[in-house]
């Protein structure tokens, strides 16, 4: 399934300046596996040692953060947009 | 005040301990997690006495140590030491045996609690050479970001979100600050900051400033065991944006037990939301970990931050310390505005409104004991928020200068006097 990913500028040292990248993948595991096939040291910048998304960055397909739908096992359809995004500061 | 050198040793990610210079960021440059200040707590012990506190002048720099700047206060001299009242009259409306109000309703100079975190940020940026400030805001910050940048002459940035009270809008203008209305939320104000902040070598106060920004907080908990003759309390309720304050409070309770500066003693941590906007507190209630942004729609606008960069650590804090969230509806901030004001004489903001509105549930609920006693943080005055109270807080009624119309109305209130 072709879906979209939204690169934060923190990562986009990565992705050689993308801002938006075209994956093909049936679950948000699967895309950020994707990504790392593409885009050698990301995973590692998403994910922690378990293999988790780590905790300050956050990950939503079309705006739903994916703690509240099923992690990384979250399906994707044709279209569906991912969205990483660092915790930011503020308050 | 005596001269005295740098405190501070490095900044370290609070998640993966990577240390960073004392410089203007933020995050982990690994995994995003937030920078926070490393103190040598070793030359701070002995140094930093009661009666070294004692001597200095009443302002939150009498714990210099403490604060992350290198050299003298610059920004905010005589910010702090606000009054620690005794609420005698509120403790029994609210059905507690002991009961304090930190009223940061009358800090200097901008009347909220954000003129602490302030004078930290812009002492430090000016060491860093930077000047231009700047905020991401909900209204106090602009309001206090403004002003302290004026009285020394910095160049002032605010970015605010379209819908905030005239009178903190007003509140940013008048001291010469560029303010920038953002048709957003407060966490779109706060994405386009970050943004901005990448660009320009600006002093975000609390983006690329937070890790030296936020620790002033700690100055309002330092207080408040100082005014209570060197004592923790034992339940302290705090109200919840980002949730930075509720982890310095605790922060600094932590320090004054390690220096040996106050008696060690178990202290739970309660925060305080509003229902509209209570990512926290609804996470707290669940036993979650972590929480769900919000989009959000109360009254009391200067917490409506959804995605809170301190959740997480709030949450933790609640938990270490047994303390419990709760939040309250915008009925239910009015009533505690006027409950403060009617007991107190002390007139908050909507922030105050859901902080003792939180501490009259806690209390009914029996999560603060009936016995115990309790600090409610107070941390911006109402003058700012008119309209969140208007055409709830009563009616003045019209009369001609005239004594019988006078006493027409006096018979009405009190009818025992007015027949005399």
């Amino acid at each position: 399934m072709p879906v979209q990913v939204r690169i934060p500028t923190p990562l986009r040292k990565l992705t050689n300046n993308e801002e938006l990248v075209t994956v093909a993948a049936g679950t948000v595991g699967t895309a950020i596996a994707e990504l790392q096939s593409r885009y050698p040291g990301i995973k590692d910048r998403l994910l922690d040692e378990q293999g988790a998304v780590r905790r300050f960055v956050n990950v939503y397909v079309n705006e739903e953060d994916i703690r509240f739908l099923q992690n990384q096992q979250t399906p994707l359809k044709d279209g569906d947009e991912i969205s990483i995004i660092p915790a930011i500061a503020g308050g | 005040m005596e001269k005295q050198c740098s405190y501070m040793k490095a900044l370290k990610c609070r998640e993966c301990g990577h240390e960073y210079a004392l410089e203007a960021t933020h995050v982990c440059e690994f995994d995003f997690g937030p920078l926070e200040v490393v103190y040598d707590y070793e030359r701070i012990q002995g140094r930093l006495t009661r009666e070294v506190i004692q001597s200095r002048p009443q302002t939150m720099w009498r714990y210099r140590e403490l604060l992350p700047i290198a050299g003298e206060p610059t920004v905010g001299t005589q910010v702090g030491y606000t009054p620690l009242v005794k609420a005698d009259r509120l403790a029994k409306r609210l059905g507690i045996r002991e009961l304090w109000v930190k009223n940061d309703t009358v800090n200097y100079p901008t009347l909220s609690f954000k003129d602490r975190v302030v004078s930290v940020a812009l002492s430090r940026a000016r060491e860093l050479g930077f000047t231009t400030v700047a905020c991401a805001s909900t209204g106090n910050l602009a309001n206090s970001v403004a002003a302290n940048a004026a009285s020394v002459g910095l160049d002032a940035y605010v970015f605010i979100p379209h819908d905030l009270e005239q009178g903190k809008v007003l509140n940013s203008l008048i001291y010469g600050a560029r303010v920038i209305s953002i048709k957003g939320h407060y966490d779109e104000v706060n994405r386009l900051c970050a943004e901005i902040a990448g660009k320009y070598r600006w002093a975000f106060v609390n983006v690329n400033m937070r890790p030296y920004y936020a620790e002033g907080s700690k100055s309002m908990g330092f207080e408040i065991m100082e005014q209570l003759g060197w004592k923790i309390p034992q339940h302290t309720v705090i109200c919840m944006a980002s949730g930075s304050l509720l982890t310095k409070i605790h922060k600094s309770y932590q320090e004054f037990s390690k220096l040996g500066l106050a008696q060690s003693h178990p202290w739970k941590i309660h925060g305080a939301q509003a229902t509209g906007c209570s990512p926290i507190t609804t996470a707290q209630k669940a036993g979650l970990d972590f929480f769900k942004p919000v989009k959000p729609a109360t009254i009391a606008k200067s917490l409506a931050i959804g995605t809170p960069a301190d959740g997480f650590y709030a949450l933790k804090v609640m938990k270490e310390t047994g303390g419990h969230g709760e939040d309250v509806t915008d009925d239910e901030i009015r009533e505690g505005i006027r409950m403060l004001a009617e007991c107190e004489g002390i007139f908050a903001e909507t922030a105050g409104g859901v902080t003792v509105g939180v501490a009259k549930k806690l209390i009914a609920q029996g999560r603060i004991s009936a016995g115990d006693s309790a600090v409610l943080c107070v941390t911006g005055n109402g003058l700012k928020t008119l309209d969140a109270v208007a055409g709830h807080a009563g009616e003045t009624r019209e009369i001609r200068p005239s004594l019988r119309e006078f006493e027409a109305v006096l018979a009405l209130d009190k009818p025992d006097l007015a027949r005399s």
